[in-house]
């Protein structure tokens, strides 16, 4: 029972920091980008490629995976992303689709279409119990790490969105764009850097998750309907909502394949949806925002 | 010329539509050895035609339209093995149930952003490919489902290996189903969707029923999918888990965007060119060719639809943003 609860925690953290980089970019650019997931993607082979190949250990990998993954995000942004945030939704969707579909094939061409597996260290494999019976606790040690890890990033995101001048500039950007840059903040460099450290977030979360998410080449298409479930519930407008979102996701989720097995994704789709009936705009929006 | 005229004009048929028209129905005689492909080809556009309706003229994106088209697939195949192996009936069945999917979903496109609406219908296309998965004792689940085996045509051309019947059969369809959608979209019916497409509040403020003409298009475009879906089981003998696949609805949309949106022809031009570079690129490599579609894609929208299929305009310096 409590263990699903932290399973389901722990799953909802890695979502949550997989999707931010999205709701961010969403609600600052407007911009539907479907290959999000592709990044994650690039940060879960780059650490897997970097352990196997080269022996570097676990710990190092992880902010490799981010700068990478943030420096590609970069450099897409300027070459190919910029050109599309005026185009008609119908656009960005295809060009994202396409991104995709070449990422998926390049993988499987240049890595191989097996499933990669993730050498942990050695004091990330135990597991804990405390408890007994139905209230029993076990924390695997990589997941209790996973949460940790999310939730430092998570205050740390809070924290630099709210208080520091990025963070305002960032904010006012989303809320009036024009209105931003005519006050003299730069929207295009505000736009660069959040979207390349949202493709980092996304890479170190493809490395967090790699073990727990399983790595394929097929991972940006699978995932993708999660990523955009947590935007879509949680809105665009802060960071808090898609954190809601996610962790809820990631319970129900857990909590779902756990008890009613048969059912599969069954429960989350037809709760998106429901919600989504319910409240077009996602849970957790603001009065008074777009 | 009086403006009545004028406005009829744009919906009457071309000279040049009806020999076009004669010559795809007279392909599979022609082109015997490539009826199959054929076949495929006019059940490819009649499903990127339903697209059209909704995304070209109402302008309702959609990434779980894959729904409709494995609902119409998966009810003709069990129609055939369960009661009876009609081809027509099946037919009408898989049409019948797709609809009310249709009529059912429309409540789920009716509000929201572009974002919420390719949730909603991603959602269903995923909803429907769990059910089919789940339900293996009537879907045969991941095995796909096997033994549905078709009776003759008007109980007179049986279904052959080479696929003319097939090809035929479909080619038919799409024709009639053209036609209709021809009338539908040039009546005043029709011009209330542009209406809603180009400016939906304005559309209401001139009393324009907004949310039922949403939800009667999207009913009308599941059938029309639904019946590409039929056809498709029909033809092939076969259901599988692939016709609910996420690619399959990224796949009518890039077809409907290589042939034009908005433009009944579009659906179609676009099926032909996209199932024949199919059919080309992964004979070459044939594990990576989504590599080639994805970049297709990449391209096109970079370099926008109009330009591309006009080299000459490359070299010109570029209106931006143009028609998309």
């Amino acid at each position: 029972m409590l263990t699903i609860l932290f399973d389901g925690i722990a799953y909802g953290m890695l979502l949550f920091i997989l999707a931010v980089g999205l709701a961010v970019t969403m609600g600052l650019m407007n911009f539907i980008n479907l290959a999000h997931g592709a990044f994650a993607m690039v940060g879960g082979y780059v650490t897997v490629l970097l352990m196997q190949k080269l022996g570097v250990p676990f710990l190092l990998c992880l902010p490799v995976a981010f700068f990478g993954t943030a420096l590609l995000g970069a450099l897409l942004e300027r070459t190919l992303y910029r050109p599309l945030y005026h185009k008609p939704h119908l656009d960005q969707v295809l060009f994202s689709i396409g991104l995709t579909f070449m990422a998926v094939a390049s993988v499987d061409y240049f890595v191989g279409s097996s499933q990669q597996i993730v050498q942990l260290p050695e004091w990330l494999k135990g597991r804990t119990e405390i408890g007994e019976g139905a209230l029993m606790l076990g924390m695997g040690h990589f997941r209790l790490f996973i949460i940790l890890v999310c939730a430092a990033l998570t205050v740390a995101l809070q924290y630099v969105l709210t208080k520091s001048r990025f963070g305002s500039q960032l904010r006012a950007s989303v809320d009036d764009q024009r209105v931003a840059a005519g006050m003299g903040i730069n929207v295009n460099i505000i736009f660069l850097g959040t979207f390349a450290v949202g493709s980092g977030l996304a890479g170190l979360g493809g490395a967090l998750g790699a073990e727990v998410l399983g790595l394929e080449p097929s991972f940006p298409l699978k995932y993708m309907t999660y990523f955009l479930i947590v935007v879509a519930v949680g809105g665009t407008s802060s960071i808090t909502g898609p954190l809601l979102a996610a962790l809820l996701l990631g319970i129900a989720d857990v909590a779902g394949k756990y008890y009613i097995p048969k059912l599969g994704g069954f429960i989350v789709y037809s709760l998106m949806i429901m919600i989504l009936i319910w409240r077009p705009q996602g849970l957790f929006v603001r009065k008074g925002g777009k | 010329m009086d403006t009545q005229n004028l406005l009829q004009r744009k919906g009457r048929w071309k000279l040049w539509e009806i020999p076009l028209w004669i010559a795809a129905l007279a392909s599979p005689l022609l082109l015997a050895s490539h009826a199959l492909i054929i076949n495929e080809i006019a059940i490819v556009a009649l499903f990127a035609l339903s697209l059209d309706l909704i995304l070209g003229f109402t302008g309702v994106v959609s990434l779980g339209h894959a729904a409709f088209f494995g609902m119409g697939a998966y009810s003709a195949a069990l129609f055939a093995k369960l009661v009876m192996p009609d081809p027509l009936v099946g037919f009408a069945v898989g049409v019948a149930t797709a609809t009310v999917l249709g009529a059912l979903c429309s409540a789920t496109i009716l509000r929201g952003t572009d974002l919420t609406r390719l949730m909603v219908t991603m959602g269903v296309g995923l909803i429907l490919m769990e059910l089919a998965n789940k339900l293996d004792w009537l879907t045969g689940g991941a095995d796909g489902l096997q033994g549905v085996i078709m009776g003759p045509l008007l109980g007179r051309f049986e279904f052959d290996l080479y696929g003319r019947t097939a090809a035929w059969y479909s080619m038919t369809v799409l024709l009639l189903v053209f036609v209709l959608a021809r009338r539908f979209v040039n009546s005043p019916f029709g011009a209330t969707l542009r209406a809603i497409r180009d400016n939906r509040l304005r559309a209401m403020a001139i009393g324009i029923p907004v949310t039922s003409r949403l939800a009667l298009v999207y009913t009308v475009a599941a059938a029309v999918a639904g019946a590409a879906g039929a056809l498709m089981a029909q033809t092939t003998g076969f259901a599988s888990l692939d016709l609910f696949e996420f690619h399959r609805s990224a796949d009518v949309m890039l077809i409907l965007v290589i042939g034009g949106v908005g433009w009944l022809y579009g659906g179609i031009t676009g099926a032909i060119v996209f199932k024949l570079m199919q059919d080309a690129i992964s004979s070459i490599t044939p594990q990576y060719w989504t590599f080639w579609i994805g970049l297709f894609l990449v391209i096109l929208v970079l370099v926008g639809r109009e330009r591309l299929i006009r080299p000459w305009s490359w070299l010109k310096p570029g209106k931006n943003g143009g028609k998309s």
